[in-house]
């Protein structure tokens, strides 16, 4: 069997930022492997260990910064990898799924895993559709909010538990070939060694662009448009305890007793 | 004249709030756009659903009896043949994780654009919708100019229609491809409860990923020790396994209602949130001041939770 993980870098704002028209400067912007992506990969490698499956491709759509993140997979274990950008790309404000999708099916085209591994969501944009919408295209199974995966190709289904409101679980059995996004917490994932991150220097990361894929700039079209990016603004009237540890601690501490919840 | 197509949802035999929430959301669009509400209601007891679908302001509801419970194939095919004998301008759908398991594919075979995660909608010739980025700390407007397009709508943003409606019951005979149905829901099971039920606590001290190491935790436990409060944890302290599944608060974990919460290196996902917004006081310790738990708390302190933490133990000893 073969494992496709879509993997994203995801941005991350910091505590001091500003926002530029509909963007926020680079300088304000962390970059890492999306969580979700994270225990993808995990999943994925786990089955390659157990030689269920048998290779591990991830694939990203991203900058050449987003290397550092798809070496991260390889480090982790994952067998080869594809990084997907071209100017046309980079031209967009924002990659709506639809985009996301349609770049993906061709690279489920080219490749013909047997099984899809997504996150439930990209931490930074949170649209939890891609993996769901690559399932619709590409004529998948799927399953949505993964929790735990027990494959069993010979009689070609994954038995999946999907994570519900809470506390509660769906027990769901989906036809392979599928689509499974992935939650958090559906494992441990490992930190890469640094055999590893050495080894993922060797690997395979090819870069492709939307011709190479045999695509054209048509996939990035939508009938959405980004119009607008702020700061919410808060109705809420907090109370900011300000000064020293030691102050703030004696008013939190005051408060406590004041309420009651300890005794003074 | 537009219509908005309003997906219910429910699960065991019981219809889910958020369907309710979605009727008045897609009142306020249909008013807006000068159309009519509908509501598709799919799988299990539909006539007993339908009936208690007719709130105010609703249309028409369109049932469809194919099987018992949920299935998200038969949930698309069925809302994908809605939405083309219907033609409405917008389909909503729950920003669930049922949701999360039907709407993008809905969009797909529609082949119509899709937002998800909303928290407003607005339609002045072109339907707006507003939803949150960078795990909440800015908002974001879309604009959609396609002639359809699929929403998923966040839960508890829009306060649920409670009155009575008047209306029309029409049984959908949606044309389902068995052969297309590759996923079959076997079951439903709870997830253990855990060492401990922190729903009833009066007194929580909550920790988050702030906290770093599972070391770090015992900080917190001689916190808990010393004020006599009950632990619980955000997502990731419970997905680390640092500690157990039935500590966790929030949407898939618990919610909670306690006189006094207190948050410390949690950054307020709405996830995390929606579990203990209901707390009568709120009190926040983070160092970004920007983290979006600060919008809910009634009090904070921006600061090191290695530095206040200690000192409040101190304080309180
Ligand atoms: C379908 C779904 C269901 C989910 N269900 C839940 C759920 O039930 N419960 C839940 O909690 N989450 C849930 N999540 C996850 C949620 O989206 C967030 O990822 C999670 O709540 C983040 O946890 P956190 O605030 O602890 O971590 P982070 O978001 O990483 O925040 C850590 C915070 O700690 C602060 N910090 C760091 N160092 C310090 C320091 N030294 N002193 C003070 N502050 C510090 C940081 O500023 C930051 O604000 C769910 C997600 C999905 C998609
Ligand atoms: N730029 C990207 N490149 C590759 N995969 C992506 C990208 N963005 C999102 N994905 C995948 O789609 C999942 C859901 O993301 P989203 O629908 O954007 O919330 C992520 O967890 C990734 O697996």
């Amino acid at each position: 069997m073969k494992a496709l993980v879509s993997v994203a870098e995801v941005a991350e704002l910091g505590d001091d930022f500003e926002i530029d028209g509909l963007t926020i400067d680079e300088r304000y912007l962390g970059y890492s492997l999306n969580e979700w992506d994270d225990y993808a990969i995990e999943e994925a490698v786990t089955l390659s260990e157990a030689d269920v499956v048998d290779e591990v491709v991830v694939v990203t759509i991203g900058p050449e910064r987003s290397e550092q993140t798809i070496r991260e997979a390889l480090a982790k274990g994952a067998d080869r990898a594809i990084r997907i950008w071209d100017d046309a790309v980079a031209n967009v404000d924002a990659l709506m799924p639809e985009m996301k999708t349609r770049i993906l099916a061709s690279v489920v085209e080219a490749e013909e895993p047997d099984i899809v591994f997504t996150g439930v969501q990209s931490d930074d944009d949170a649209w939890g559709a891609t993996g769901v919408a690559l399932a619709e295209e590409i004529d998948f199974g799927w399953a949505a909010v993964v929790t735990e995966l027990d494959l069993e190709p010979d009689d070609g289904v994954a038995h999946v538990r999907r994570e519900l409101e809470g506390g509660l679980e769906e027990v769901t059995a989906v036809e392979l070939p599928a689509v499974i996004t992935i939650q958090t917490g559906i494992n441990q994932p490992r930190y890469a060694s640094l055999r590893g991150i050495r080894q993922a220097q060797q690997k395979e990361l090819a870069v492709k662009s939307l011709d190479d894929l045999g695509l054209n700039e048509s996939v990035l079209d939508s009938e959405l448009a980004l119009t607008e990016l702020y700061e919410p603004e808060t109705e809420s009237e907090t109370t900011i305890w300000d000064g020293e540890p030691d102050e703030t601690a004696a008013e939190l501490a005051s408060f406590l007793r004041e309420t009651e919840v300890i005794e003074s | 004249m537009s219509d908005t197509l309003v997906v219910a949802e429910h699960r065991r035999g019981e219809l889910e709030d958020i369907s309710y929430e979605l009727i008045t959301a897609g009142r306020e669009l249909a008013d807006a756009m000068d159309g009519d509400l509908h509501v598709a209601v799919i799988n299990g007891d539909v006539d007993s659903h339908a009936e208690q679908l007719d709130r105010d302001g609703v249309d028409t509801i369109h049932t469809v009896d194919y099987g018992k419970g949920f299935n998200h194939d038969v949930y698309t095919q069925a809302v994908t043949e809605l939405a083309d004998s219907l033609s409405p301008r917008t389909v909503l759908i729950p920003h669930t994780a049922t949701g999360m398991d039907y709407a993008p594919a809905v969009a797909n075979a529609l082949d119509n654009p899709l937002v998800t995660d909303a928290i407003d909608l607005q339609y002045d010739e072109e339907l707006t919708v507003a939803r949150e980025m960078y795990s909440s700390k800015l908002e974001s407007v879309i604009a959609t100019d396609s002639t359809q397009a699929v929403v998923t709508v966040r839960p508890a943003e829009w306060p649920p229609t409670e009155s009575d409606g008047s209306a029309a019951i029409d049984a959908f005979e949606a044309e389902i491809d068995e052969a297309a149905i590759t996923s079959t829901v076997t079951g439903f099971e709870e997830t253990v409860g855990g060492d401990i039920d922190i729903s009833e606590a009066d007194f929580i001290v909550s920790v988050g990923r702030g906290i770093e190491d599972e070391e770090n935790l015992e900080l917190i436990e001689r916190l808990c020790d010393v004020t006599g409060a009950t632990l619980a944890a955000s997502r990731p302290i419970c997905d680390n396994e640092w500690l157990s599944k039935g500590r966790q608060v929030g949407q898939s974990g618990k919610d909670v209602t306690p006189d006094v919460y207190v948050a410390i290196g949690i950054s307020g996902a709405v996830q995390h949130v929606s579990g203990m917004k209901n707390s009568e006081r709120i009190v926040a310790i983070n160092n970004d001041s920007t983290a979006p738990i600060f919008d809910i708390a009634d009090y904070g302190i921006v600061g090191d939770l290695f530095e206040v933490v200690p000192a409040l133990i101190e304080e309180v000893e």
